[in-house]
């Protein structure tokens, strides 16, 4: 059962040859046995988890249910879930257990999911190697002295490890499908606002977006179909008719037109990289699809404008972290004020604070026109860039990573060196746009390499799509790593 | 122009984050590296666009004034730091 996806759990579960409590057991025994060498959880509740595979087992028994039911879901410890301690991997939140549920979390309980245990993360989504946690680093599954990426390193840990067969990220500037590509699964980040972000904890709120890991993109479709819907909790959850993803998996990419970015195969990826994202564009070749080059002249400029429009809204939504109607608040302080300052000095991590700071910098008297309305203004160049190529091809691809995963303490001391590690996904978040991450390969140390697939607004099946016929043609997919297979 | 001590213990006070001398240092080198990073926006000729505030152009839904939340205020102040008599209770402020 450990090497199988969720689209193979959920016909085993229908065809009772599975339980769901025995996949239950089976995952929270996994997860408890490579604690120490993965830390992707931060807390797991076996109890609650097997009570919710009893009465998925109990519903399944009565011949209802769909495919998601009984099926041991992963959520990132952003999302809040009622009863369920909820941290962000901050000490700001270490004991905030949620008193109600995100929406996300409430349409997989509906769908019968088991939430099998909350993962690990860079505190607040804030990093790019799940480093930045309050409970330590998550380590990559494929070599553990590497990162497995981040902001969602704990999800993408546990799917690569085949802990779980699914599990839920955000993606602000690349947060699933970075660590997707460097752990070695596929990841998706949907249209924004497809998948509501109520009850998920915010950072940057014009650019946050609900996603999901799995082994492949069939499996995606089938949780893209749970988690999107409209939900008038978010004022920016889009009123859109329900759409059934998994739709045209099985469409041929025969006349597909692959757009490929001249700025991205020039300098700055490396040769492993760049060697197994050609495999994979000449795989596409080989099923169909035709390649043309196009250009996106404003994207070099997507990252300085992401680390101004980031933090400016981080800055603004972690205001509310001020030890008075919930989380830390500092043992000792002279006076309001002070307790203000002590609690947020102590309850926040390093490069929380650091972008807190910047974040208020650039939104500070004097510098706003500068900084924030002119990184607005190159905002819209970036997205008006893929709407003119989105004229001449149906989905864009390109490395998710300009390298392989990086070392543990590798770059904690160069903030933007870390920064440039999602020089190629943070595009997408600025115009809005659905993206996701593929395994194609390996390179330096036998880590694994993904594929960029960027696609038009609401172009999810199409993507889906792509990477599914890709997935059917190659195996990059079923590899685990060795320590965690079978 | 690069941020001194005085800016980022300015900004610090903004942002009420209390840092120490050492943690102003440490800000002081990252800050402007970071913000050396985002000074590449001024290179771009942006005349005449309008600045994108949000993902998607549209406009934020209002809904109906009426009250939908039932009352959870023993719930919620049952994870509050400090609360008496249905109140949160902060540091005195008015003397």
């Amino acid at each position: 059962m450990v090497e199988a996806s969720l689209s193979e759990l959920a016909t085993a579960l229908k065809a009772r040859r599975a339980s769901s409590v025995e996949l239950t057991r089976a995952a929270l025994d996994r997860i408890a046995r490579a604690k120490d060498a993965l830390n992707a959880f931060i807390t797991v509740d076996p109890d609650r988890s097997l009570a919710q595979a009893r009465s998925a087992d109990a519903r399944i028994a009565r011949g209802e249910g769909d495919a998601l039911t009984g099926i041991p879901v992963a959520h990132k410890d952003i999302f809040c879930a009622e009863g369920w301690r909820t941290t962000c991997a901050s000490k700001m939140l270490a004991d905030f257990v949620a008193p109600y549920d995100a929406h996300v979390i409430g349409r997989f309980h509906a769908a019968g999911a088991v939430l099998i245990g909350k993962t690990n993360m860079d505190e607040f989504a804030m990093g790019s190697s799940s480093e930045n946690s309050h409970y330590g680093p998550v380590r990559n599954p494929w070599h553990g002295e590497f990162v497995p990426g981040g902001s969602s390193g704990g999800s993408a840990a546990a799917v690569a490890a085949r802990l779980v067969p699914c599990a839920t990220g955000t993606d602000t500037g690349g947060s699933i499908r970075q660590p997707a590509a460097l752990c070695g699964v596929s990841g998706i980040k949907p249209t924004y606002g497809l998948v509501s972000r109520y009850g998920m904890i915010a950072f940057a709120s014009s650019l946050d977006q609900g996603g999901a890991f799995a082994r492949q993109a069939e499996d995606l479709a089938l949780m893209l179909n749970v988690m999107t819907g409209f939900d008038p909790r978010d004022a920016t959850s889009l009123d859109r008719p329900k759409e059934d993803y998994a739709r045209e998996l099985e469409r041929p990419l025969a006349g597909l037109r692959v757009g490929l970015p001249k700025e991205y195969f020039g300098e700055g990826m490396d040769a492993d990289v760049r060697a197994a994202v050609e495999g994979a564009i000449a795989a596409l070749r080989a099923l169909g699809a035709k390649t043309v080059e196009i250009s996106l002249p404003n994207s070099g400029l997507s990252v300085p404008a992401y680390y101004v429009l980031a933090p400016a809204e981080a800055s603004a939504n972690l205001a509310r972290y001020d030890g008075v109607r919930y989380g830390y608040r500092a043992p000792e302080y002279a006076d309001l004020a002070d307790m203000y300052c002590k609690t947020r000095a102590q309850g926040f991590g390093a490069e929380v604070k650091r972008r807190i700071l910047v974040g208020t910098y650039v939104l500070s008297h004097g510098y706003y026109d500068a900084y924030y309305l002119q990184a607005q203004r190159v905002r819209r160049l970036i997205a008006r860039d893929f709407v003119a190529a989105f004229t001449h091809c149906d989905v864009i691809v390109g490395p998710t990573s300009p390298t392989v995963a990086f070392r543990i303490g590798e770059k904690v001391a160069d903030p933007v060196k870390m920064y440039l590690s999602d020089i190629y996904t943070i595009a997408p978040n600025l115009a809005g746009l659905p993206a996701m991450s593929v395994p194609c390969g390996f390179g330096a140390n036998g880590l694994p390499v993904g594929l960029h697939v960027v696609g038009g607004y609401f172009g999810e099946a199409r993507m889906l799509n792509v990477a599914h016929q890709y997935q059917r043609a190659t195996d990059w997919h079923r590899r685990a790593p060795a320590a965690f297979a079978g | 122009m690069p941020l001194n001590l005085d800016d980022i213990r300015r900004v610090a006070h903004l942002a009420r984050i209390e840092v120490t001398d050492a943690e102003l240092r440490a800000a002081q080198h990252e800050l402007n590296g970071i913000l050396g990073l985002v000074e590449q926006l001024q290179a771009a000729d942006t005349t005449g666009v309008e600045p994108m505030a949000h993902a998607q152009d549209v406009t934020l839904r209002l809904r109906a004034d009426e009250v939908t939340e039932s009352d959870e205020r023993a719930r919620f102040q049952s994870i509050a730091p400090r609360v008496e008599a249905g109140l949160y209770l902060v540091p005195k402020v008015i003397e």
